[in-house]
């Protein structure tokens, strides 16, 4: 990765950040938390490696993105917006009545959203679905999916890395958004998921683990898993929930929660700042 | 109107999941056996303060309900009460099996209880919005399913629950609701409450959204020369039968109303009573055949005409359909 391509990552991500707080405060409550501690994951994979196309949303070739924990589709509707998937005014209409952006991803509803999620445990067995699809179809689209940590403890999603283990599933690449907390508060202290990528490894995965926030080393890792010839992939993201919005970075009531005008308008100028201080 | 009730001393909204988890460490407090179970939304259940007090006797499994299920039903073959929670989307569909077999089937006694009914889930969208719960629990054999309509029913049915030996499912609203009634009314479990008592047809109604509409319905319809009896039906299984066909056969007309599917909620329940013992017309009011969507509570309540304009509307055309006597 270049420089410039460094830099203009890490602006895409602010610019998404930015995007992703105006739209849930514009409503005034929302998943901020796990919406912004994903943003680094999606920038990576929505302006890097996806092979997909706005103008063309449902194109059968292309690369897919399941979204497991989906609670996280304000992040997800900021970047299809700026990708031109749909306008982005539409990010104004989060959850209001009749929208075609509800809280929890709905691939009837929103141009660009390949899987209905938001019961969690139940993505990556649909990414399984979609990757034997591919392969018995020949189809060249590769798979991607994100689970969220808590979303770990459903035992549906290790019987879903148990099924993408025996089928060598080589065109599924997950990520773990780690970022330890849940709703009832820190993992530790909710469900423990010590030795996270021996579980993996062990349950016969491609496993490694790197610093979600950090572009050049999530890029390195999906290289390495592409390159990967028998076995799906995880990406364990060590991540912040919360991470780059001021008033809610670490806080751990801020899985749902109530954003006034100002406490946006406090969190966009120190995005801002952020921005011009890139170089 | 006619109450056949007292009315509340004061109408300040209350918290329902407040009363739920202050009344479940008050019970635990006297009974060692109670134990909490939650699944990662403890705070959305209002368990947290019990959780305070009483640590050892409270335990969260995470983001998995099925598990929840199957320990609160391991739990109750050690004689304990176990009570686990989560949204009634995940306690009806996610762990309907272990709930079946292992709870049901297996005749332990676990109170399950789901929060967010219906369009009370609002901006939590499609995915967690419940219009099929109630039917899925009413094919249970033996399970009681009891959906309170207010925080003063809700205190008094819950030791009610508590203490019947068996199964149960709590349809819990957890949001603040404005009591109906003063805490001097007695409810019991399995026996609907008539709050209006007028002749001419009668609404029954289950769960905190509904039975407050199907009030406003009747005052409006009263305003109009039309005196319809409410009736609280906070236990949909097992109905209560004898009610339902006395109130059949003085009123000749029966309008239910729920936050949940048509099939096999409350208005399945009641239709199966009537066309059985007392035939009489009935409309049911509620969800025809839908999923869910996102919203607000109060558009949600348009979108699916679960209002008390809609209410009145239809009692209006039952009142057309009723059967005259011969020469009215
Ligand atoms: C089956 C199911 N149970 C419960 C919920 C409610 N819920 C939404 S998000 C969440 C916590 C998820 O934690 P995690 O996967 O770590 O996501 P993060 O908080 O990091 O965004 C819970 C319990 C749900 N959406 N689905
Ligand atoms: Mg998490």
């Amino acid at each position: 990765m270049t420089t410039d391509e460094l830099r203009d990552l890490k602006r895409k991500a602010i610019e998404i950040r930015r995007l992703t707080i105006d739209e849930i405060a514009h409503l005034g409550i929302g998943h901020v938390g796990g919406s912004v501690s994903i943003v680094e994951i999606l920038t990576i994979l929505y302006y890097r490696h996806l092979r997909n196309n706005p103008g063309n949303p449902k194109d059968p070739m292309r690369d897919k993105f399941v979204m497991s924990k989906g609670h996280a589709g304000p992040a997800l509707y900021a970047v299809l917006a700026d990708r031109g998937f749909f306008p982005r005014e539409m990010l104004h209409t989060l959850n209001q009545g009749g929208t075609s952006l509800p809280s929890h991803c709905d691939m009837n509803r929103t141009p660009g959203i390949d899987m209905t999620t938001g019961s969690l445990g139940q993505g990556l067995s649909a990414a399984v679905g979609i990757a034997l699809g591919h392969r018995i179809q020949n189809l060249p689209g590769r798979v991607f999916s994100l689970i969220g940590d808590g979303d770990t403890n459903e035992g549906q999603t290790w019987e879903a890395a148990m099924s993408a283990a025996m089928y060598g599933l080589s065109n599924l690449i997950a990520f773990t958004d780690y970022n330890k907390m849940q709703i009832d508060g820190h993992i530790d202290d909710v469900m423990k998921t010590d030795h996270l990528a021996d579980r993996w490894t062990s349950f016969g995965w491609f496993t490694q683990q790197i610093d979600g926030h950090d572009f050049e080393a999530l890029d390195s890792a999906i290289q390495a898993a592409l390159q990967e010839p028998n076995r799906p992939s995880m990406i364990i993201a060590d991540t912040i929930k919360g991470r780059g919005v001021s008033f809610c970075e670490g806080d751990f009531k801020n899985h749902n929660m109530p954003i006034t005008a100002e406490l946006a308008k406090e969190a966009i100028a120190a995005l801002d700042k952020e921005e011009e201080a890139l170089v | 109107m006619n109450y056949a009730i007292t009315r509340p001393e004061g109408t300040d909204p209350v918290e329902m999941r407040a009363v739920y988890g202050s009344l479940l460490a008050d019970m635990a407090a006297k009974d060692e056996r109670i134990v909490v179970l939650d699944a990662d939304l403890m705070r959305a259940n209002g368990t947290f303060d019990y959780r305070e007090r009483f640590r050892d006797r409270w335990i969260d499994v995470g983001v998995a309900e099925a598990n929840m299920v199957g320990v609160a039903a391991g739990l109750s073959t050690t004689g304990m009460i176990p009570f686990p929670a989560t949204f009634t989307c995940f306690a009806a569909r996610r762990t309907f099996d272990q709930f079946f077999i292992s709870a049901n089937y297996a005749r332990q006694n676990v109170k399950l209880t789901g929060t967010d009914p219906g369009v009370a889930a609002a901006f939590n969208g499609g995915t967690h919005m419940s219009f099929e719960d109630i039917g899925l629990m009413r094919t249970i054999p033996g399970l009681y399913i009891c959906e309170p309509s207010d925080p003063v029913s809700l205190r008094k049915l819950i030791p009610q629950i508590t203490y019947r030996q068996g199964s149960s499912y709590l349809r819990l609203h957890r949001k603040a609701i404005a009591p109906i009634y003063s805490e001097s009314e007695e409810f019991e479990l399995g026996k609907g409450k008539v709050i209006v008592e007028g002749r001419d047809l009668t609404i029954i109604a289950t769960g905190a959204i509904m039975v407050a509409e199907a009030l406003k319905a009747a005052e409006a319809l009263s305003a109009r020369g039309v005196n319809a009896t409410v009736v609280d039906m906070h236990t949909v299984k097992p109905i209560d039968e004898a009610l339902v066909i006395d109130l059949a056969k003085k009123t000749g007309a029966i309008l239910t109303c729920e936050n949940h599917q048509v099939r096999n909620g409350l208005g399945s329940a009641v239709a199966e009573v009537l066309t059985e013992h007392a035939p009489v017309p009935q409309i049911r009011v509620g969800i025809k055949d839908e999923f869910g969507e996102v919203g607000t509570q109060e558009y949600l309540q348009q979108r699916f005409g679960l209002t008390a304009d809609n209410l009145v509307a239809e009692a209006q055309k039952l009142m057309a359909r009723k059967v005259q006597p011969v020469g009215a």
